[in-house]
C-alpha cells in the first residue's frame, strides 16, 4: 500500500457539509469536523466538493488491437483525469473479449498500468458474431470476475440468443448490457431519423429501433427473471418504456451518455463527423426527456461510451466515418453543466449516478478492490475532488486520450476535476495527472 | 458573387435569379455562334473531382468550363474512401496543390463537397455535382432554367414531381429551389419513397398521381431504381409503373401547354412511357443543352470575379 | 440619385447632348459615305440608350431603317479578376449580322480603353465587319491602349482624381454629363473600379 496519507481539508462531502477526510493505507481512516492529521499531507479543499471516485460502466480502450485510438494506459489516464477510479472495458477489441484469455489480458493491462481499475466487459456471443454463447462462465471465473456482458457496438437481436444469455448469467450474478439497436431498422443508417435527416440526405436512425428492442428484451427480463442493462439509452420512448418497466419492479437498469444529455442532432449539419456517434445525437425533445429520466431515477446511471478514433476515421466523409465519441475526461463537466447547474441533480444525486448505481450494477462494489463505496470511515479511499466554480474551453488536443475526437473541442464547460484519488494514491493532483 | 454552391438552399431570389438570367446570357452568347468559346475564365482551372461516375453530368461541366476558356482537369478518383482509396482530405490537398481555383465534386455520401467547402483542406470554390442522397443544385436550375423558357416566371406556376424523393437528390434540391422562386410544387410518391418530415418541406406531397395532373404546368419525372423494390420499396417495377408511372393515358389528363421533363437517365417503361418521353411536349433533351448554359453561369459567376462581395447593383451610377 | 452628385459640375446640358448626338450622326454618314451597310451597337449600359438615339438620327437623315443593337463585352475583360463577378447585360446583334457590314461602337466615356478593347474581341466572335468605328459621347483622356475614337460628343480633359458620370434619360431620368471629384484618388484608370464609374463596363 502506499505508504503516504493525505488530509483533505474542508471539501463539501457529496456536496453537503465541509468536513475533513483522511487518507491512509488505502481506505478513508477518519472523517468528520475536526480530524487529527498528524504526519498526512495536507490538502486544502475549501470550495471543492468530494465524491467517491467516479465508475464508468462503458468504456472502450480499443487495445488489443486498436492501440493506434486508444490503449488501456491512455484510456485510463483519460479517465482519472476524468475523476473516474474504475472503468468498464467493452469487449468489442480485436480480438473480441469473448474468452477468459482476453478479458484477463485487459484486466492485467489495467493493473499494470494502474491509473484506473479496469473492468473488462465480456462479449455475449463468440466473435460479436450474434450466433453462439461466448464461454460467459470461464470469464466470471477468470481472474477478471467479469459479471457484465455485452455485444455493445451491435445489438443481440436474437431474441432466443438474448434470452438464453440473459438466463445464463443469473448462475454467476451477470447482466446483459444490451446495445439496443433493431439492425433491419437501422441498415445504413447515419444520424437521427427526422426532417433533418431527410433534408441532409443521410440514411435515418429511427428511434423505433431503440425501443423496439428495449421493450423486447424488457419482457423477456420479466419472463425469466433475469438482470437486463440497457446502454446508452437515447429517445424518450425508450425512457418511458423504463420507466413502465420500473413501476412494475423489473428488474432493469439503463444507463444515458453525456452526449446525450446535451448534444443534439442539429449539430449533424455541419456534416462533421465529430458528431457521429451510436445511437446518434437525438431532439431537443429526447434531450429533455433523458434529463428527466436521469432526474428522477428511471435512468439509473451516466455512462462516457466513450469511443476512441483516430484522426483518418473522422476527418473524411460523413458516411466513411466511425461511429463514437470521446467522454471520459468531459463526463463530469457535461453533467454539472446539464443535471446540476440546472437544478436536476444534486452532488449525492451525482454520486449515485456516476459511483454508487455503475458499481453496483457491474458488481464491482464488493469484492477486494471494491467500487462505489459511500465515503465513510473503513471504505476504500476512491475519491474525486472538483471544483465546481471553474470552467474550462474544451481543447481536445490536450486530452490524456490518445485520440483526438471530442464534440466538445471549443466548448465552455463548468467544473473541473482537481484530484482523484485510487485507493488513497492520487492519480490525479492540482488537475494534472499525476505520472505519465 | 458565389463562393460554393452546395445546396439550392442557399440561393436567395436574387441570387437564383441572376444565374438564370446569366444562363440565358450564356446562351444567347453561344447558340448558332461559329465560336462557342469566350475568354472568360482563361487561366483559371476547374477541376472536375468524381468519386462517382456520371459521364453526362461531368461532360455538362466540362464543355461549360471549356465554353468559358477555363483549363479542366478530370479527376475520377476511383476509390473514396468509402471504399478505403484515397481519402477526401488527400484529393483535396492533391487539387489544393495543382492550383484549383474550382472543384466540380461529385461524390456517393451526403455532405462531401460540404465537407471539402468548409474543411479548411482546400480555398477553391467547390461546386456540388451530386452528394449521395442530398443535392444536385445544378441539375435544379437546369431544370428551372428549362421550365422558365416555357413557362416565364415561375412565381404561382404548379410543378408536379413524381418518383423517389427518399433517395432522389435532384427532387431534394427542386423542391428547394422552385419553392424559392416561388412555384408551387406537389411530390407525388409511395409513401414508403417519401422522408420523414416531407410534410414541412414548402411543397405539396400527395399519393396520388392522377389528381395532381390536371393542374399542372409541368411535370417532372424522376428515375427509379428497380433494386429499392428488393429492400420492399414498392412491390413490383410493374406495380410501380401503373401508380406513378407517365404513361400515354395519364399524359392526356395534362393541361395542352404542359410540358414533361426528366433528368436522366431515363428507365422507358418504368417511370415513364416512350410515347411519353418522344412526345414534343416532352423536354428532355433541352434540359441537357441548358445544362451546359446554367452550368457556365454559376461557373463564371462562381470564377470570374475577385471572390469578394456581391454583384448586385454594381452600375447604378 | 442626387446624393451620389453632391460636389458633381455640369459639363454638358441635354441640349448640349442633343447637339453632340446629331453631329456625330451627320460625321458617321459622312464617313460612311450614306447610311447603307452601318450596324450600330451599342456599349452597355448607357452605350446602349445612346445608340439608339445615334441611330434614329442617322435613319432620320437618311430615310432607311439602319440596324441597331447591343454588345455586352464583360465575358471579354480583361479586369475581371479586379471585381466580384458581374451580372451579364444583353447583347442583342441585329438579324444580318456584322459580316462585311461597318459596325459602329457606340459607349458613353472613353477612358482607359480597356472596354473598346474588349468590345473588339467580342466582335471577333460575332463576326467579320468590313470596318469598325468608335463613337463616344465623352473622351476624357488616359488611355492605356492604343485606341481612339472615331466620333466624338465632347473631349473633356480630366484628372484621375476626378470622375465622370454621364446621366441619360432612359435609364436615369435625366439628360446630363457631371464631372466630379472622387472621396479619394485612385492611382490609374485600371483601378479605377468603384460603382457607376465610366471604365466599370
Ligand atoms: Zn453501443
Amino acid at each position: 500500500m502506499n505508504g503516504e496519507s493525505i488530509l483533505i481539508r474542508g471539501a463539501r462531502i457529496l456536496g453537503g457539509p465541509q468536513g475533513d477526510m483522511l487518507l491512509r493505507d488505502g481506505v478513508i481512516a477518519a472523517l468528520g469536523g475536526d480530524v487529527d492529521g498528524t504526519g498526512a499531507r495536507a490538502i486544502d479543499a475549501d470550495g471543492l466538493v468530494a465524491l467517491p471516485g467516479l465508475v464508468d460502466l462503458h468504456t472502450h480502450l480499443r487495445e488489443p488491437g486498436r492501440e493506434d485510438a486508444e490503449t488501456v494506459a491512455s484510456g485510463t489516464r483519460a479517465a482519472a483525469a476524468g475523476g473516474f477510479t474504475a472503468v468498464h472495458a467493452m469487449a468489442n477489441t480485436d480480438p473480441v473479449a469473448d474468452t477468459a484469455g482476453v478479458v484477463e489480458q485487459v484486466w492485467r493491462l489495467g493493473r499494470e498500468a494502474g491509473h484506473a481499475d479496469v473492468r473488462p466487459v465480456g462479449a455475449v456471443t463468440v466473435g460479436l458474431a450474434g450466433e453462439r454463447l461466448a464461454e460467459l462462465g470461464a470469464m466470471a471465473d477468470s481472474a477478471a470476475r467479469v459479471r457484465v456482458f455485452s455485444d455493445d457496438g451491435i445489438c443481440v437481436s436474437d431474441a432466443v440468443l438474448m434470452r438464453r444469455a440473459l438466463e445464463y448469467v443469473k448462475a454467476f450474478d451477470g447482466v446483459i448490457a444490451q446495445h439496443a439497436q433493431e439492425p433491419r431498422l437501422t441498415e445504413g443508417a447515419q444520424m437521427n431519423e427526422s426532417e433533418l435527416s431527410g433534408r441532409l440526405g443521410l440514411r435515418g436512425w429511427p428511434s423505433v429501433a431503440e425501443e423496439a428492442i428495449i421493450a423486447r428484451d424488457v419482457l423477456l427480463a420479466a419472463h425469466v427473471g433475469s438482470r437486463l442493462h440497457i446502454c446508452h439509452l437515447s429517445t424518450r420512448g425508450s425512457v418511458e418504456i423504463v420507466r413502465l418497466a420500473k413501476q412494475r419492479g423489473l428488474p432493469v437498469t439503463a444507463e444515458v451518455t453525456p452526449h446525450h444529455l446535451l448534444l443534439t442532432e442539429d449539430l449533424v449539419s455541419t456534416y462533421d463527423a465529430r458528431y457521429k456517434v451510436n445511437p446518434p445525437l437525438r431532439s431537443a425533445d429526447d434531450v429533455a426527456a433523458v434529463r428527466e429520466g436521469l432526474a428522477d431515477g428511471t435512468i439509473d446511471i451516466v455512462a462516457t461510451d466513450h469511443a476512441p478514433h483516430p484522426v483518418e476515421d473522422k476527418e473524411c466523409e460523413w458516411d466513411a466515418a466511425a461511429f463514437g465519441m470521446l467522454g471520459l475526461d468531459t463526463a463530469l463537466s457535461v453533467v454539472q453543466h446539464t443535471m446540476v447547474d440546472t437544478g436536476l441533480l444534486d452532488w449525492s444525486g451525482v454520486a449515485d449516478r456516476m459511483s454508487f448505481a455503475p458499481a453496483r450494477i457491474g458488481r464491482c462494489d464488493s469484492d477486494d478492490a471494491a467500487q462505489g463505496r459511500p465515503l465513510a470511515v473503513g471504505e476504500p479511499a476512491n475519491v474525486v475532488l472538483i471544483d465546481p466554480a471553474a470552467s474550462r474551453t474544451v481543447d481536445a488536443r490536450t486530452s490524456a486520450s490518445l485520440s483526438r475526437n471530442s464534440p466538445y473541442d471549443g466548448m465552455k464547460l463548468p467544473g473541473g476535476v482537481v484530484a482523484t484519488f485510487l485507493r488513497g494514491r492520487p492519480t490525479v493532483e492540482d488537475g494534472a495527472l499525476t505520472w505519465i | 458573387m458565389i463562393r460554393h454552391l452546395l445546396s439550392a438552399a442557399d440561393l436567395s431570389h436574387e441570387e437564383a435569379t441572376l444565374i438564370l438570367d446569366t444562363a440565358d446570357e450564356m446562351a444567347r452568347l453561344t447558340e448558332g455562334r461559329a465560336v462557342k468559346k469566350l475568354p472568360t475564365l482563361r487561366g483559371r482551372t476547374v477541376v472536375n473531382l468524381f468519386f462517382e461516375d456520371s459521364t453526362r453530368t461531368r461532360t455538362s461541366f466540362e464543355l461549360a468550363a471549356k465554353r468559358l476558356s477555363a483549363d479542366v482537369i478530370n479527376f475520377s478518383a476511383k476509390g473514396s474512401s468509402v471504399s478505403k482509396g484515397e481519402s477526401l482530405k488527400d484529393t483535396a490537398l492533391t487539387l489544393a496543390a495543382m492550383g484549383a481555383d474550382g472543384v466540380v465534386v461529385r461524390h456517393s455520401a451526403s455532405g462531401a463537397a460540404y465537407r471539402l467547402a468548409t474543411s479548411g483542406w482546400i480555398s477553391a470554390n467547390v461546386l456540388n455535382a451530386g452528394d449521395g442522397t442530398h443535392e444536385h443544385p445544378t441539375q435544379a436550375l437546369l431544370d428551372a432554367f428549362t421550365l422558365r423558357r416555357h413557362l416565364g416566371d415561375l412565381r404561382d406556376r404548379d410543378v408536379v414531381i413524381v418518383g423517389d424523393v427518399l433517395h432522389g437528390r435532384v427532387a431534394r434540391s427542386n423542391v428547394l429551389l422552385l419553392a424559392t422562386l416561388g412555384a408551387r410544387v406537389t411530390l407525388v410518391a409511395p409513401p414508403t419513397l417519401l422522408p420523414l418530415g416531407v410534410e414541412n418541406w414548402p411543397c405539396e406531397v400527395t399519393y396520388d398521381l392522377d389528381a395532381a395532373l390536371p393542374g399542372a404546368d409541368a411535370v417532372m419525372m424522376l428515375r427509379v431504381q428497380r433494386e429499392r423494390m428488393n429492400a420492399a420499396f414498392f412491390p413490383s417495377a410493374r406495380e410501380y409503373s401503373r401508380r406513378y408511372g407517365l404513361d400515354a393515358r395519364r399524359f392526356s389528363s395534362l393541361p395542352e401547354d404542359a410540358i414533361v421533363l426528366h433528368p436522366g437517365p431515363m428507365n422507358r417503361g418504368m417511370e415513364i412511357s416512350a410515347d411519353v418521353a418522344d412526345n414534343e411536349r416532352s423536354v428532355i433533351v433541352e434540359q441537357v443543352t441548358n445544362g451546359v448554359y446554367v452550368r457556365m453561369a454559376v461557373l463564371y459567376l462562381m470564377l470570374a470575379g475577385s471572390g469578394t462581395g456581391s454583384a448586385g447593383g454594381e452600375d447604378a451610377a | 440619385m442626387s446624393r451620389h452628385l453632391s460636389g458633381f459640375r455640369t459639363v454638358l446640358s441635354e441640349d448640349e447632348i442633343n447637339r453632340a448626338l446629331a453631329r456625330m450622326a451627320h460625321e458617321v454618314v459622312e464617313r460612311n459615305k450614306g447610311a447603307s451597310g452601318l450596324v450600330v451597337l451599342g456599349i452597355p449600359s448607357r452605350g446602349v440608350p445612346l445608340a439608339q438615339r445615334l441611330t434614329a438620327r442617322i435613319s432620320s437623315v437618311e430615310d432607311i431603317a439602319v440596324p441597331v443593337g447591343a454588345l455586352d463585352v464583360t465575358m471579354y475583360r480583361d479586369d475581371l479578376r479586379l471585381r466580384p463577378a458581374r451580372a451579364l447585360e444583353p447583347t442583342d446583334i441585329p438579324d444580318g449580322g456584322v459580316d462585311g457590314k461597318t459596325v459602329v461602337l457606340v459607349d458613353d466615356v472613353l477612358y482607359s480603353g480597356r472596354t473598346i478593347r474588349a468590345a473588339l474581341t467580342a466582335l471577333d466572335d460575332v463576326g467579320r465587319p468590313r470596318a469598325v468605328r468608335l463613337a463616344v459621347l465623352v473622351d476624357r483622356g488616359h488611355r492605356e491602349l492604343p485606341i481612339r475614337a472615331d466620333h466624338v460628343g465632347k473631349n473633356l480633359p480630366t484628372s484621375l482624381r476626378e470622375s465622370v458620370r454621364v446621366l441619360l434619360n432612359e435609364v436615369d431620368g435625366q439628360d446630363a454629363v457631371l464631372v466630379g471629384a472622387t472621396a479619394d484618388a485612385h492611382p490609374a484608370p485600371e483601378a479605377h473600379l468603384a460603382a457607376g464609374e465610366e471604365e466599370a463596363r
